[in-house]
C-alpha cells in the first residue's frame, strides 16, 4: 500500500477529510450508544427489581402461612410482563417454596431457577441472555425469604443492534457526504497546485514561458502561485540577459580571434620580411666593405681599415640580433606540442655540445638524472640551450667552473634549476634580466645580444611556469624555473 | 672556357654584384645569366617572352634562385621549372635569405636540390659559393638533356 505521504494532495485532501468526520462520527455514535445502553441496562434492573418488590411484599405472608398455591398465584402475575422468562420464591433455608416459567420459556426450556438458594441476598446478575435479580422478602425487620426473577435481555440486545446499525448507516451515509463535497472542496486547493506543478514541468521540460492565468485565490496557494510566476517571469528575463551577454561575449571572442589571427599573420609578415629585407642590406654593407679592403686596402691608412673592420664587426652584430630576434619572434607564435620530455638527456647532450666547441674549459657539470617534464621539446631545448650557454659564458672567466642542473619540490610541484659558480650579478638588477636587449655585463666582458634571457622568460610563460633567478656578483647565478 | 652556364635569379643588385664577385673570387669564370624576377628567369628557360628564340634544350647547369623576386616568386619558379616536361631535371638551389622553416619545406617539397641561406659575412659567403660552384659545375653530373 502507498504511503499517504506519497499520495497525490486531491487524495490526500479528501481523506483528511472524510477521516475527520468519519472519526467524529464514530466516537459520538460511541458515546451515544455506550451512555443509552447503560441507561437501558439500568432501566432493566429497576424494573426488575420492582417487580422483585412487589411480589416478594405479597409473598411474605404466604411463606409465613406455608402456602405455596396463594404464592404461585402471585407469581403468575407476572405473565403480564412478556419480558420475565422465569421467577422463584424461596424460603428462608433457601429451598424452592413456588415458581413460575413464561410459556415462551417453557417451549424452549432455555433457563432454569437455581433449586436451592445458598442465602437471600439483594443483587443482580447478568448472565448469557438474561438478567437474575435476587431480592430478599423482608417481614417486620427479619428476612423470610428470598425472590429470584429471571429477565430476558433479548430485546435489549434487539435494540443495540439496531442502535449499531443506525450508527452505521449514518456514518456511510455521512461519509458519502464528506466526500462529495471534499471532492468540491479539495479542488480549490489542490487546482491551483496541480497547475503549478504542470508550469514547472512544463518550464524545466521545454523551457517554455510560463502563462500566468491572473485568476489566484487570495489564499496563501494563490500566493504561491503569484510568487511562483513573478519568480518565473523574474528567472526568465535574467536567463534572457544571460542569453545576451553570453551572444555578446561570444561575438567578442570571435572579434577578438579574428584580431589575434590577422595580427599573428602581420606579425608573421613581419617576421618574414625582417628575416629576408633586413639582412640584404647587411650583406651589401659587410660584402662592399670587404670589397673595398681587397681593392682598395693598399690607398687605405692603418686607421681606414681598422674602421673598416669596426663596420664589418658591427654588421656581424646586427646579423645576430635579427637571428636573436626572429628566434624570440619564433618561440612566441610556434605551435605547441605537449609530450613527456627527458629534461636531464637534453641538459646533458647541450653540456656536450658546448665542451666540444670549447674543449679546452674546466667544466664540472651535475645533471640529476631522470628529470621528466611535460612540454614541447622543441622550446625546452631552446629554454635549456639559453640557461646553459649563459652559465658557460658567465664561467668563462674562471680556470674551473660548475654547473648543476636539478630540481627542487614546493607544495609538490617542481622547481628545475640551473645554476653556475661564474659571474652572477647584482641583485638589484634582477628585474632586468629577463627583459629583451637587457644586458647587465659591458660588451667587451661578455658577449650576447641580450635576448636569451628573453626567449627563456617567453618559453616558460608559454608553458604556464615562472622564472626567477638569485645570485651575487663574482658568485655565481641560480635561474629557477617550473612548467 | 666552359659552355657551362649559371642561370642567377636574383633581383636585388648588390646581391648580384657581391654573388658575381664571389664566383670571380672562386675563378669561376662560367657565363652567368641573371634574371632579375621571376618572368625573366622562366622566359630564360622556356625560350619564350625577351628569350623568345633561344635553343631553350640548352639548359644551364645550375640555377642559383632567390625567393623574393618581383612578378613571379622563386618558389612558383621551382613549381613551373618541375611541371615542365623540359626543365624537371634542372639542378636548382635556392639561395636566400630566408631561414624560414616554411621556406625549406616548400622548398624541398618543390623539387629544389639544395638550400643555401646567404651569410651576412661575405667571407662565409665567398666560402659558400666556392663549394656550390665545385660541387654543381665539376662534381655533379647533370640529367641528360633528350633533343627533340
Amino acid at each position: 500500500m502507498r504511503r499517504f505521504r506519497d499520495l497525490p494532495i486531491k487524495h490526500k485532501l479528501t481523506l483528511l477529510v472524510v477521516l475527520t468526520s468519519a472519526s467524529a462520527l464514530i466516537v459520538a455514535s460511541a458515546a451515544f450508544l455506550f451512555f443509552d445502553i447503560r441507561d437501558s441496562y439500568d432501566d432493566m434492573v429497576r424494573n426488575t427489581s420492582t417487580q422483585a418488590k412487589i411480589i416478594g411484599y405479597n409473598s411474605a405472608a404466604t411463606i409465613l402461612f406455608f402456602d405455596p398455591q396463594t404464592a404461585t398465584q402471585t407469581l403468575s402475575a407476572l405473565s403480564t410482563e412478556p419480558d420475565i422468562m422465569a421467577a422463584g420464591i424461596y424460603d428462608r433455608a433457601g429451598k424452592l417454596f413456588a415458581s413460575y416459567t413464561s410459556a415462551a420459556s417453557t417451549r424452549s426450556a432455555t433457563t432454569s431457577l437455581p433449586a436451592v438458594l445458598t442465602a437471600p441476598t439483594d443483587g443482580h446478575r447478568f448472565k448469557k441472555g438474561y438478567l437474575e435479580l435476587s431480592q430478599k422478602i423482608v417481614f417486620e425487620k427479619r428476612t423470610i425469604g428470598a425472590i429470584v426473577i429471571q429477565t430476558s435481555t433479548e430485546a435489549m440486545r434487539k435494540r443495540v443492534l439496531q442502535y449499531v446499525a443506525i450508527a452505521l448507516l449514518v456514518l456511510i451515509a455521512s461519509t458519502a457526504g464528506s466526500i462529495l463535497v471534499s471532492l468540491r472542496l479539495q479542488r480549490r486547493i489542490s487546482q491551483p497546485i496541480l497547475e503549478l506543478v504542470a508550469t514547472a514541468k512544463s518550464v524545466s521540460r521545454q523551457n517554455e514561458a510560463p502563462v500566468s492565468t491572473g485568476a489566484e485565490s487570495r489564499d496563501e496557494v494563490g500566493l504561491l502561485v503569484k510568487t511562483f510566476h513573478e519568480m518565473l517571469a523574474r528567472i526568465q528575463v535574467q536567463s534572457e540577459e544571460l542569453r545576451e551577454a553570453n551572444e555578446e561575449l561570444e561575438n567578442r571572442v570571435l572579434e577578438r580571434t579574428t584580431q589575434l589571427e590577422a595580427a599573428n599573420k602581420e606579425l608573421e609578415a613581419f617576421s618574414y620580411s625582417v628575416s629576408h629585407d633586413l639582412r640584404a642590406p647587411l650583406r651589401s654593407i659587410d660584402g662592399f666593405s670587404q670589397a673595398l679592403f681587397e681593392d682598395q686596402g693598399d690607398k687605405l691608412d692603418e686607421q681606414g681599415r681598422s674602421d673598416l673592420q669596426r663596420v664589418r664587426a658591427a654588421t656581424q652584430r646586427m646579423a645576430r640580433l635579427i637571428d636573436d630576434l626572429l628566434n624570440l619572434s619564433r618561440v612566441s607564435r610556434s605551435e605547441m606540442r605537449r609530450e613527456s620530455v627527458d629534461l636531464s638527456a637534453l641538459v646533458k647532450n647541450i653540456a656536450a655540445e658546448l665542451q666540444a666547441g670549447e674543449p679546452d674549459r674546466q667544466v664540472a657539470l651535475a645533471v640529476a638524472d631522470g628529470l621528466r617534464s611535460q612540454g614541447d621539446p622543441r622550446l625546452l631545448r631552446v629554454l635549456l640551450e639559453n640557461l646553459l650557454r649563459n652559465a658557460w659564458k658567465f664561467t668563462g672567466k674562471h680556470a674551473t667552473a660548475k654547473i648543476e642542473f636539478g630540481t627542487m619540490h614546493n607544495n609538490g610541484r617542481p622547481i628545475y634549476y640551473v645554476r653556475d659558480d661564474g659571474a652572477g650579478f647584482d641583485m638589484a638588477y634582477a628585474g632586468k634580466l629577463f627583459g629583451a636587449f637587457q644586458r647587465l655585463h659591458a660588451m667587451t666582458e661578455f658577449h650576447g645580444t641580450g635576448i636569451g634571457l628573453a626567449t627563456v622568460q617567453r618559453i616558460v610563460h608559454r608553458h604556464g611556469g615562472r622564472v626567477w633567478a638569485e645570485g651575487k656578483v663574482d658568485h655565481g647565478a641560480t635561474f629557477y624555473f617550473t612548467l | 672556357m666552359s659552355d657551362k652556364v649559371i642561370l642567377l635569379v636574383e633581383d636585388n643588385p648588390d646581391d648580384e654584384e657581391l654573388t658575381l664577385r664571389a664566383l670571380k673570387k672562386n675563378n669561376i669564370q662560367n657565363d652567368v645569366i641573371v634574371a632579375r624576377d621571376g618572368v625573366q628567369a622562366l622566359d630564360y628557360l622556356f625560350g619564350t617572352g625577351i628569350y623568345a628564340g633561344r635553343d631553350a634544350s640548352r639548359l644551364p647547369s645550375v640555377t642559383l634562385l632567390d625567393l623574393k623576386l618581383p612578378k613571379i616568386d622563386g618558389l612558383e619558379v621551382l613549381k613551373r621549372i618541375r611541371e615542365h616536361e623540359l626543365t624537371k631535371l634542372l639542378p636548382v638551389v635556392i639561395l636566400t635569405s630566408s631561414k624560414e622553416e616554411q621556406d625549406l619545406i616548400k622548398g624541398y617539397a618543390l623539387g629544389a636540390n639544395s638550400y643555401i641561406r646567404k651569410p651576412v659575412d661575405f667571407s662565409q659567403f665567398i666560402e659558400a659559393v666556392r663549394q656550390l660552384g665545385l660541387y654543381w659545375l665539376l662534381l655533379n653530373e647533370s640529367a641528360p638533356v633528350e633533343h627533340r
